[in-house]
C-alpha cells in the first residue's frame, strides 16, 4: 500500500473542513436522518476514516492527541458524523491492535480509504454495558462460524460494510469480523432524540456464516482483551466530541449575544448571559484538558489512560448537556428552532451522557477506583 | 535478560489494591479484583513496562491470573524477542 497520497490531518485541517462542509449542512443531515454519501466521501478525502489505521495500510496513522482534536472538531460540527467516525475508529483500532496479519491486509485498506465503513456491534435488547447479557451466539461448524442473534442501537448500521460482532461461544464472549451480506437484516432506527443522522440500525444475523479466521483476538474473554480496547477508543472519541459540542455552544452563543438586542442593549452586556458564556469557556477548557491527558496517556500506552478516559467522558458529556441547555437559554425562543444550531446541540448532548457507558456507569466505575486505591 | 518482573508486577498491583498483600501465586481473579477494565489495564501495563506486545494466543485469563503467571508470560515473551534478535 502506497503512502504517497495520504493527506496530513490535524486539528486545523479538520476545523477548516468542518466549517466548510459540515456546519452549513448539519441541520439538513439531522432533518433527513442521514449523511449523504458525497459528504462521507469528502471525509474520506480528508483522511479521517483512517485516523487509527497505520500509514503502511493507507491510514493517516494519527497520534492519539491529534485524533482527539480531530474528533472534537467533528463533534463541533455534527455529532452524527462524529459518531460514525467513532464506531469506525473503534473497529479499525481493534483490527490494527488485535487483528491477524491476514485481517489487517484484508480490511484496513478499504476501511482507511472510507470505501468501506464499519460498525461496532455490541448492544442488544438485554445487553450493553452488561456484556454477560449478550445473547447473540457464534457456533463452530467445520471451518466456519455461524452467527445468530440481534444487535440494537448500532451506529452506522444502515451503511456499514463490515460489522465487528460480539457473540457468545463455548469459550465465552468472542469478537468476529462479519461483512455485510444478505443474511444480515438491517432495520433502520429513526426518530431518535439526538444524533439522528448517525444511521443507527437494528441488525439481525440469521445464521450468518463467516470463515474460522473471522475471529478477532482471543477466543473467549473478548470483553477483557478486545471489547474494552474498542470501547476505550469510543469513550475517548465521545469525550472529545462532547468538548466539540461545548465549543459549538460557546461560539453560537457568543455570536448571538453580540447581535441580539433587548431594549437597545446587546444581551451580551447582561451579566447573567456573561455567566453562561464564562461557564462554557471554562467547561470547554477543562474538558479539553481532560481529553488531552487521556490522549497523551493512550499514546504512551500507559494503563492510566483507562481511568483518565472514563473521567474525561464523564465530565465532558455532562458539561456538554449543561452548555447546550445554557446555549438554548441564551438564544431564547430562537434557540428552540432549527434556525440556530443550539437545539440540535441540546438533543445531541443528551445522547453523549448515555452512549459508551452512561453517566451512572461512569460514576460507579470512577468511585470503584477511588475505593480500591484508598490504602486505609 | 530481563530482570525478575515480579517486583514491578507486585508494585503495579499494590498501587491499584493497596489494602491487599498479594503472594506470587495468589489468584487475583478469585479475589474478585479483575473485571474487563482491569484486564485491559494489566495488558497495557505489561506491554509498556516490559516493552513487548502480548500476542493473541497469550491473551488468556490464566496468563494474568497471578504475579507468577504474568511473570512467566513476560519471561516467555522477552525470551522469544531476544531469541529472535539473536538469530536475525
Amino acid at each position: 500500500m502506497t503512502t504517497t497520497s495520504i493527506p496530513t490531518l490535524d486539528r486545523a485541517a479538520a476545523r477548516a473542513f468542518v466549517d466548510a462542509c459540515v456546519v452549513p449542512a448539519a441541520a439538513s443531515f439531522e432533518h433527513d436522518e442521514r449523511i449523504p454519501r458525497s459528504v462521507l466521501a469528502e471525509v474520506a478525502a480528508l483522511g479521517a476514516w483512517g485516523g487509527l489505521v497505520p500509514r503502511d495500510f493507507g491510514g493517516t496513522g494519527l497520534d492519539m492527541p491529534t485524533l482527539g482534536a480531530v474528533h472534537e472538531e467533528f463533534g463541533r460540527g455534527c455529532s452524527s458524523l462524529r459518531s460514525l467516525l467513532t464506531v469506525h475508529s473503534m473497529v479499525t483500532w481493534v483490527i490494527s491492535r488485535r487483528g491477524t496479519a491476514e485481517q489487517r491486509t484484508e480490511w484496513l485498506g478499504p476501511l482507511a480509504s472510507g470505501d468501506m465503513l464499519a460498525s461496532f456491534c455490541l448492544s442488544e435488547e438485554e445487553a450493553g454495558s452488561h456484556t454477560p447479557g449478550i445473547a447473540t451466539t457464534a457456533r463452530r461448524e467445520g471451518d466456519t462460524w455461524v452467527i445468530s442473534g440481534r444487535k440494537k442501537w448500532i451506529t452506522g448500521g444502515q451503511i456499514a460494510g463490515l460489522y465487528l460482532v460480539f457473540a457468545r461461544t463455548d469459550a465465552g464472549i468472542s469478537a468476529f469480523l462479519v461483512p455485510a451480506q444478505p443474511g444480515v437484516a438491517v432495520q433502520p432506527i429513526t426518530g431518535l432524540l439526538g444524533t439522528r443522522a448517525s444511521m443507527a440500525a437494528e441488525l439481525t444475523f440469521n445464521d450468518v456464516r463467516v470463515p474460522a479466521g473471522a475471529m478477532v483476538g482471543p477466543g473467549g474473554f473478548a470483553p477483557g482483551f478486545v471489547l474494552t480496547a474498542g470501547l476505550d477508543i469510543g469513550r475517548y472519541s465521545v469525550a472529545c466530541g462532547s468538548v466539540g459540542i461545548i465549543q459549538g455552544c460557546l461560539e453560537a452563543s457568543a455570536r448571538y449575544a453580540r447581535v441580539r438586542h433587548v431594549g437597545g442593549t446587546p444581551i451580551g452586556d447582561f451579566q447573567l448571559i456573561q455567566a453562561k458564556l464564562a461557564d462554557m469557556v471554562t467547561a470547554a477548557a477543562a474538558g479539553r484538558a481532560l481529553c488531552e491527558r487521556a490522549g497523551r496517556l493512550k499514546e504512551a500506552g500507559d494503563a492510566e489512560t483507562v481511568m483518565a478516559t472514563w473521567i474525561a467522558k464523564y465530565f465532558a458529556s455532562q458539561a456538554a448537556v449543561k452548555a447546550a441547555a445554557d446555549a438554548v437559554q441564551v438564544h431564547g425562543a430562537n434557540g428552540c428552532t432549527d434556525s440556530y444550531p443550539v437545539a440540535r446541540y441540546y438533543r445531541d448532548a443528551k445522547i453523549m451522557e448515555i452512549i459508551e457507558g452512561s453517566s451512572e456507569l461512569q460514576q460507579i466505575t470512577i468511585a470503584d477506583a477511588a475505593y480500591r486505591e484508598d490504602p486505609r | 535478560m530481563t530482570t525478575d518482573p515480579r517486583a514491578e508486577l507486585r508494585s503495579f498491583l499494590g498501587s491499584r489494591f493497596p489494602q491487599v498483600e498479594l503472594t506470587d501465586e495468589e489468584d487475583i481473579f478469585a479475589l474478585g479484583f479483575v473485571n474487563s477494565l482491569f484486564a485491559m489495564e494489566l495488558v497495557l501495563f505489561v506491554e509498556r513496562t516490559f516493552g513487548l506486545e502480548v500476542p493473541n494466543d497469550e491473551l488468556t485469563l490464566d496468563n494474568f491470573r497471578s504475579i507468577k503467571s504474568m511473570s512467566e508470560l513476560v519471561q516467555r515473551q522477552t525470551g522469544q524477542a531476544q531469541s529472535s534478535q539473536a538469530t536475525s
